[in-house]
């Protein structure tokens, strides 16, 4: 029997889901694509055991102790990086920053030369960041750590969209039969893109409300309702999850300007009103308040769940260190350790 | 209250929305059309109306000119919105949409609402404009479109400048369909053109003057077509001019795409050879063609691969056309002439009259989503009498324009505006 907390540092914590017999299939945490709706439910409620943890005045478990984590970031980020620090300091392990798109990268290294040099000082997991989609995969082909993604390009950005299943499951009670709708930048996003197949798995329906200019292309195809009109998209919606939209796309390229976007696209009382009436606002953050979401709104408590989650972030994070360290199926892929030097 | 009432009695009713063609009157209240067919005044007009007789004169829906180029703000010296609404008004167009390229452009709602406050002021034929596809018509950026058309403007065209970039042209035409919208392309491949000043041939071999293959047009107009697949967007080609361009948006249409397109007079009513011995005022963007091109943009009138026949007004002083050709500006005034010269078509026998009305009328009013051109019970009262036989003389020094760039002056032609009316108010009544 695995109790994974330990009793003296804090009161036992009963799970749904009885975790004795439970092996996390996978080596690495590479997307939501891939994860069946059971290990889904595990993580979340592992994670809801984890939010009571950092609740706590004393928040610190020995679970990881011993083990290395290397945030290893190759595009910035402070409140994903952060995050991950804390979930890996949290359970006792020994985490290490790399921000490498300031140093080795510069110097000429390679992605893979940096990640086999990390990888010949045994780190147990490398938590990646990659501007380019697929480059976190290829990365976790040459090491022997657990890898987990945390975010690569467009592509997935698979601990935020648990963690918004976190705080939505935490509110509603359930993902299944709830309307979701996710506005703003789909084109550009991986949080769209995890966020997507998340809550199509586990049987929410999802709607996408953006301009033609900021859909990809063949959406429809992920299953989603395609909506270019928010009052239309928002209509009868129980959760409605705003997207960042960077600044250097607010100029002409893809939308005309600030003001036409928020004229049409921005979250305000008024476009919330078409949603149900305790329907609730997420945002992945770092929000541009004005652009795609009214300020005012942004800080009502009674809608905005924004704050929750980021706490949610950190309880995510370690339940997925949990799964990927003391639940963990070897990594097939990587290359022999004594091999690697 | 009392309505106001306008009884237009012994009227040949022409609507080419319902081909209606017959004798009969037309009763207006408080600016709208309530009534009209055959023996509706049978028992005497009602009683308080005023009455206009016709006299057996067409009475057709006023015209809806979707290509003008009014100069105001910017240039009020070759034109402005009262010059221009005269123009109109002597021209039997009721409704003008304007081009973007003005001073400052069209890019912004405060100038869309300048426009309209101008119109009002100049209260004669309606004022509609376009607000330009991108910034300062840089051909980089998109504009606030959701915000002009929120504004009023009828679509999105970069004027007499082609969005070459097929990026921002794609990106225009799906945003612009994310709100419905109409995008219009003034299509020639500009690089292809370099300083052409006129079509490639053997005149301008012969004139010695810097010219652009015809193509240049084509190329454009295949280009944008599978933007317009690929988007799914609302596209317009302006002013076609060629043969081959002609063909390719049939083709389009068969097919299923989402395209329509305009010419002008010139296009059908002239060929290359008006150039003559360095003609400025027969100098204009697209160039005059070769007679198979002529002949080809009459046949696409006929058979309905052109919608609309538009004047594409453009106003220059004399100082802008007295110039060796090359140094010329571009453009044609044509509000004055568009009715007479589309009247050509019908008397030449390509296309019957309702037809070629259906070129000025329903077809660009529905392009653009407007309630006019058409004869029916609700539509504004949006009206124009001629009668479509008389000769006379196209006559510039008689053009309420501002200016008098035209290649049509001293031309014979049938067809004559005997009065314009703009929601029951007369804006042009010819001298008997």
């Amino acid at each position: 029997m695995i109790n994974p907390y330990s009793p003296i540092l804090m009161a036992p914590i009963s799970l749904s889901t009885d975790l004795s017999a439970f092996r996390f299939p996978h080596p690495h945490l590479l997307g939501i694509e891939g994860l069946s709706p059971e290990e889904i439910t595990l993580l979340l409620d592992l994670a809801d055991a984890y939010v009571a943890q950092n609740r706590q005045r004393d928040k610190k478990s020995d679970v990881l102790r011993g083990r290395t984590i290397i945030n290893l970031f190759f595009e910035n980020s402070t409140r994903t990086q952060t995050s991950f620090e804390l979930a890996g300091k949290r359970m006792g392990g020994d985490v290490i920053n790399m921000s490498v798109s300031s140093s080795s990268i510069k110097k000429g290294e390679t992605m893979i030369d940096t990640a086999m040099t990390l990888n010949a000082m045994h780190p147990d997991v490398l938590v990646v960041r990659h501007p380019d989609a697929g480059a976190v995969k290829l990365l976790s082909e040459k090491v022997n750590a657990a890898v987990i993604n945390a975010g690569d390009g467009r592509h997935e950005h698979p601990t935020q969209a648990l963690l918004d299943a976190l705080t939505i499951k935490r509110r509603k009670g359930h993902l299944d039969r709830l309307t979701v709708a996710i506005s703003g930048d789909i084109l550009h996003s991986r949080v769209a893109r995890s966020n997507i197949l998340l809550l199509n798995l586990m049987g929410a329906r999802v709607r996408v409300v953006a301009p033609l200019t900021l859909l990809p292309t063949d959406i429809d195809r992920f299953g989603v309702e395609v909506h270019h009109d928010m009052r239309e998209g928002l209509t009868g919606c129980d959760i409605v999850m705003m997207l960042r939209l960077q600044t250097e796309r607010m100029h002409g390229m893809f939308v005309p300007s600030i003001r036409e976007y928020f004229h049409f696209f921005g979250l305000d009382r008024e476009k919330l009103s078409y949603a149900k009436p305790d329907a609730l606002v997420m945002h992945p953050g770092p929000m541009n308040r004005g652009v795609e979401i009214d300020s005012e709104l942004a800080d009502d408590i009674n809608r905005s769940v924004i704050r929750e989650q980021v706490e949610m972030g950190v309880a995510v994070r370690m339940a997925c260190l949990d799964v990927l360290t003391r639940y963990d199926a070897p990594n097939p892929s990587g290359p022999n350790p004594s091999g690697a030097a | 209250m009392t309505k106001h009432r306008t009884a237009y009695l012994n009227a040949r009713l022409l609507d080419p929305e319902t081909n209606l063609d017959e004798r009969g009157d037309l009763l207006l209240e408080d600016g709208r059309i309530t009534d009209l067919g055959p023996g509706l005044f049978a028992d005497g007009p009602p009683s308080g109306a005023d009455i206009v007789d016709c006299n057996g004169h067409c009475l057709a829906p006023g015209l809806f000119d979707m290509r003008v180029q009014v100069r105001e703000p910017g240039e009020e010296h070759m034109e402005s919105i009262e010059s221009a609404g005269h123009a109109a008004a002597a021209g039997g167009v009721t409704s003008m949409v304007c081009l973007p390229n003005t001073n400052p452009v069209i890019d912004d709602v405060s100038v869309v609402e300048f426009i309209a406050r101008r119109a009002r002021e100049a209260k004669l034929a309606k004022v509609f404009c376009y607000g330009s596809l991108t910034r300062g018509m840089n051909g980089t950026e998109l504009t606030e479109m959701g915000l002009l058309a929120e504004t009023g403007v009828l679509g999105f065209t970069d004027g007499e400048k082609a969005l070459s970039n097929p990026l921002v042209l794609r990106r225009a035409l799906s945003y612009a369909r994310t709100f419905g919208l109409l995008v219009i392309q003034h299509p020639e491949v500009a690089e292809l053109i370099e300083d052409g000043v006129m079509t490639e041939g053997e005149i301008a071999t012969r004139l010695g003057l810097p010219s652009a293959p015809a193509e240049a047009e084509v190329m454009m107009v295949e280009r944008d077509l599978r933007l317009v697949a690929l988007t799914g967007g609302r596209y317009h080609a302006a002013h076609v001019s060629t043969a081959a361009t002609v063909d390719v948006i049939r083709r389009a249409k068969r097919d299923g795409l989402n395209v329509t397109c305009d010419t002008a007079p010139h296009y059908f009513a002239l060929n290359e050879t008006s150039i003559g011995d360095y003609r400025t005022f027969a100098k204009v963007t697209p160039p005059l063609r070769s007679e198979r091109d002529r002949q080809a943009i009459v046949d696409g009138l006929a058979d309905g691969a052109i919608d609309a026949i538009a004047s594409d007004h453009s106003p220059y002083d004399q100082d802008s056309k007295r110039l060796p050709f090359a140094q010329a500006t571009f453009g044609i005034v044509g509000l004055e002439s568009l009715l007479p010269l589309t009247l050509e078509l019908y008397h030449n026998g390509y296309l019957t009259l309702l037809e070629a009305l259906r070129k000025v009328t329903i077809n660009p009013a529905k392009l653009l989503r407007q309630p006019v051109g058409r004869l029916a019970r609700g539509a504004p009262g949006d009206l124009v009498i001629f009668d479509p036989d008389k000769p006379w003389r196209i006559d510039v020094d008689a053009f309420r324009s501002k200016s008098k760039n035209s290649p049509f002056d001293e031309r014979p032609v049938q067809g004559v505006v005997l009065r314009t009316v703009v929601e029951g108010r007369a804006i042009y009544i010819r001298d008997a």
